[in-house]
């Protein structure tokens, strides 16, 4: 192609083409990079469903999923998660308007809400154990226990990022790259929402053998 | 208090582990001493160790992916003089126990610590600068993503002083690496190794695929990127894609190890061959996410080298995203012999196939751009020039493997051995070399020795052949894989050539290092002023060697493909230094080393079940990671007065 039909015009960024516009802002970057982030999340997720739809009917002779599940105890569960979700929305409008006091409000409600899934689902893995469906009676509980529970341990430490983004706020202010942050998190927060309604569905709805 | 761990662990009654152990003790004690006697130790910290700078963090990965290189070479050593001997009724000097360790160890090491370190280093040297822009996306991120894979590696180095490797292959196929078949800690060295290293590489393929998404140069549209930075575009999408994967993989392995689970167990329901599916479905991605660069490396060097614009570009992309797609979709050929069904079969065989179509395109663009190009013969021609003649060869067995009849016969066999050294050898490898000869006077700013390099190729050129082409007649007659000994006598003659072929490529490494040695002696000699030894086309030559921290110090207007060619053709090279602006360059970070030290001293207490250690461990890992979150001050400033007085000191 020749030199001349490729000259940028000053000050005419509309003609040139998006790619060709030169590094991108640290915002767009950031984000980007966290998007693909969570991809990859979502990747890991899905050999763990995998995992589990493989073994999901092999039980050894144990309990199986429609004996053990307690579904209107999972939609409670489900309704604190995606609740949070909804607060957790709600914080991140009060971070746009800089509002120190609604967001630390909000970042409360996300916080009790999510540590409510937390606890119930805790008092179901431990009431399962009880019953002697430990995640080592079959195939089918260690797929479960570890698809479910990784979907814990991501909430888990999603909790304690909010506790220190929390601190974060309270030390450094609104700075841009403290709000770059909060905007991962609230991402992040999301996309467990997107992978407990994957597991809602395909582990509690389908269990049916 | 220590878990597992007591003296039984070092090899006292074992004299090859232990003897080496003592001898890489000693050199490591001794590089410790004379770099610290030298008063280096601030100098290495401050440069080195916590540097940010992906140009630093390119070298220490390719330097770390040479030391490895010896380790995993040595082992190929034992295993090709064990078969020399061990023909009839004869054991060799290798105990099988400790023979499996070793070939282990070599497919371990090659894939993960030698073939991604290297790959991933000149991705981490060169994808920025001919972008032209500053850095990556994430500098502080790519330092823990070095440390992170030096940490693995180093894990698995311990094994070798402490306790023992993986008896199970290098990818630990369950039931058999399964807490009731290998009670000993070599497994669990091997997976979390490979967990931590895995970590960093997921986080490498993150900020590449960032950095080539939304970094580039004002005018550098996606058809005008260089064709290195499309093939590391791919092969860090599949990073995000499958490393995954094998996280998840190896996580179900380790509950099965650890808490009892049953995944991949005989018993309980569990399903060893979902293993083997899962690790494949990251495993043949990998095979691209190492040979893809390469194929980068390729391109470049038959361009620069035959001083013509790469024939074909477009097509060359397309085949290089094509190449990506597919991938994903032919992991079954790895096990034809699970039994899936002729259908099944015939579907990955044929997908199989397909894959030769673009690499079969982007083999006649070479050609294409070989053909009345003005030829240099200089070493990094040779090793593309020599992989073109292999790599065709590899991948020709590679289609007869592709067809599940002939796949029953020949699976696991040493005609499958002899397959996967050639594309990984005469591809990744060759690639490799072929890239660390022609970067390497942009990294230092001076010449490699170029005779040594052409004796180094041609080393490994013949080392190769006559090494891996007794492999494949071995195999058609019959003899399989990983091998402690074998009865047939009539197969020693083909395994003793083999033997010559690794002797002679024992002399291309040592040739490698000679060049590097007598280059560095003679540096003041054979430095490089011009920062284009090669009459280069792409932006990674248009600045000096070695380039500033900060690389560019006015970002480059692209204007088409081969930037930098067309920049001195059209003699814009004067005018093109537009005024000064500040510009911002991070800050070191000790977090990356920080986080490396204890994800290895974790990992060490994870496989001997010191459970107290690996608790402190995770919490230094919590603290020093959030504690980084309170660094704000992360970039400093340079003034345009003082780059232009940076850059006046420079060009004289």
């Amino acid at each position: 192609m020749s030199l001349a039909e490729n000259v940028r015009a000053p000050g005419n960024e509309g003609e040139v083409p998006f790619s060709q516009r030169g590094p991108a802002p640290i915002e767009t970057v950031a984000s980007f990079g966290f998007w693909l982030f969570l991809l990859s999340d979502v990747v890991m997720f899905s050999g763990l469903f995998a995992a589990y739809s493989v073994l999901a009917d092999r039980t050894a002779g144990g309990p199986d999923g429609l004996r053990l599940f307690d579904r209107s105890y999972v939609l409670l569960e489900t309704a604190c998660l995606l609740f949070s979700s909804f607060t957790c929305g709600l914080c991140t409008l009060a971070i746009e308007r800089r509002s120190v006091a609604a967001t630390y409000f909000w970042a409360l409600i996300t916080f009790i809400l999510g540590a409510a899934f937390l606890g119930l689902e805790l008092s179901e893995f431990l009431r399962m154990i009880g019953e002697g469906a430990s995640p080592t009676r079959s195939a089918f509980l260690s797929a479960f226990f570890t698809l479910v529970g990784t979907h814990g341990l991501h909430v888990t430490l999603g909790l304690v990022w909010l506790m220190a983004m929390m601190a974060q706020v309270a030390t450094l202010g609104f700075l841009p790259i403290v709000v770059r942050r909060l905007f991962c998190f609230t991402l992040f927060w999301h996309a467990l929402d997107i992978v407990w309604i994957g597991v809602f569905t395909i582990v509690y709805l389908g269990a049916r053998w | 208090m220590l878990g597992k761990l007591n003296w039984d662990a070092i090899p006292f009654d074992q004299p090859i582990p232990f003897a080496a152990s003592l001898v890489v003790l000693v050199v490591l004690g001794a590089v410790a001493a004379f770099t610290f006697w030298k008063g280096w130790w601030p100098y290495l910290w401050r440069e080195w160790v916590t540097s940010v700078d992906h140009k630093r963090l390119g070298v220490m990965y390719a330097l770390l992916a040479l030391v490895m290189l010896v380790r995993g070479f040595i082992d190929a050593l034992m295993m090709r003089s064990q078969q020399a001997l061990a023909a009839g009724g004869a054991q060799g000097y290798l105990p099988p126990e400790h023979y499996d360790q070793i070939f282990s160890a070599h497919g371990t090491i090659m894939i993960f610590f030698v073939g991604m370190p290297f790959v991933i280093g000149l991705m981490n040297f060169v994808v920025p600068l001919q972008l032209g822009v500053r850095d990556v996306a994430f500098p502080v991120l790519n330092s823990v993503s070095f440390w992170l894979t030096a940490s693995g590696a180093l894990l698995v180095n311990v094994s070798l002083f402490v306790g023992e490797f993986a008896h199970t292959g290098w990818l630990v196929y369950p039931p058999l690496s399964e807490i009731a078949y290998s009670p000993g800690v070599g497994v669990d060295y091997y997976l979390w190794a490979l967990q931590i290293s895995g970590a960093g590489s997921l986080m490498t393929g993150i900020n590449f695929t960032t950095t080539i998404l939304k970094l580039r140069a004002p005018g550098m549209g996606y058809s005008r990127m260089p064709i290195f930075c499309w093939t590391a575009l791919s092969s860090n999408l599949l990073i995000v894609a499958a490393f995954p994967i094998l996280t998840a993989t190896f996580a179900m392995l380790l509950l099965d190890r650890y808490l009892g689970f049953h995944f991949f167990t005989n018993d309980g329901g569990g399903n060893p061959m979902m293993y083997v599916n899962l690790i494949w479905a990251w495993g043949h991605p990998e095979v691209y996410i190492l040979v893809l660069p390469a194929f980068g490396v390729f391109s470049e060097v038959i361009a620069t080298f035959s001083s013509k614009p790469l024939f074909g570009y477009r097509s060359m992309a397309a085949a290089t995203l094509g190449i990506c797609m597919l991938s994903f979709m032919v992991w079954l050929h790895h096990f034809f012999t699970m039994g899936a069904g002729a259908d099944v079969n015939a579907f990955f065989g044929v997908m199989t196939m397909i894959i030769a179509v673009p690499t079969g395109v982007k083999v006649f663009n070479w050609l294409f751009t070989l053909y009345g190009g003005r030829v240099r013969f200089a070493p990094p021609l040779l090793w593309t020039l020599g992989f073109m003649c292999t790599f065709v060869i590899g991948g020709m067995t590679g289609v007869l493997l592709a067809i599940p009849p002939a796949d029953f016969v020949l699976h696991n066999s040493l005609f499958l051995v002899a397959h996967f050294h050639n594309v990984i050898i005469g591809g990744v490898l060759f690639g490799a070399f072929a890239g660390y000869m022609y970067w390497f006077p942009k990294a230092f700013g001076f010449t490699l020795h170029e005779g040594l390099g052409k004796a180094t190729f041609w080393c490994w050129l013949v080392g190769f052949y006559l090494a891996f082409m007794p492999l494949y007649a071995l195999g058609l007659m019959g003899a399989t894989r990983r091998m402690q000994h074998y009865a047939e006598t009539e197969w020693r003659p083909m395994m003793l050539v083999a033997m010559a072929g690794a002797l002679v490529i024992l002399a291309g490494i040592a040739l490698l290092v000679l060049q590097l040695f007598v280059s560095i002696r003679d540096r003041a000699k054979r430095r490089d002023t011009t920062g284009d030894p090669w009459n280069g086309r792409t932006l990674e030559w248009s600045i000096p060697s070695p380039p500033p921290p900060w690389n560019f110090s006015v970002l480059p207007q692209v204007q088409g493909v081969d930037a930098y060619w067309n920049m001195k053709q059209a003699g814009q090279l004067a005018a093109r230094q537009a005024p000064y602006e500040t510009i911002h360059v991070p800050r070191n970070s000790a977090v990356g080393v920080a986080l490396a030290f204890f994800t290895s001293i974790g990992g060490f207490a994870l496989v001997w079940h010191i459970w107290w250690l690996a608790i402190v461990c995770f919490v230094g890992l919590l603290v020093a990671a959030l504690s980084h979150g309170w660094i704000i001050d992360r970039e400093m400033a340079i003034s345009p007065e003082q780059l232009a007085a940076l850059d006046r000191e420079r060009s004289t």
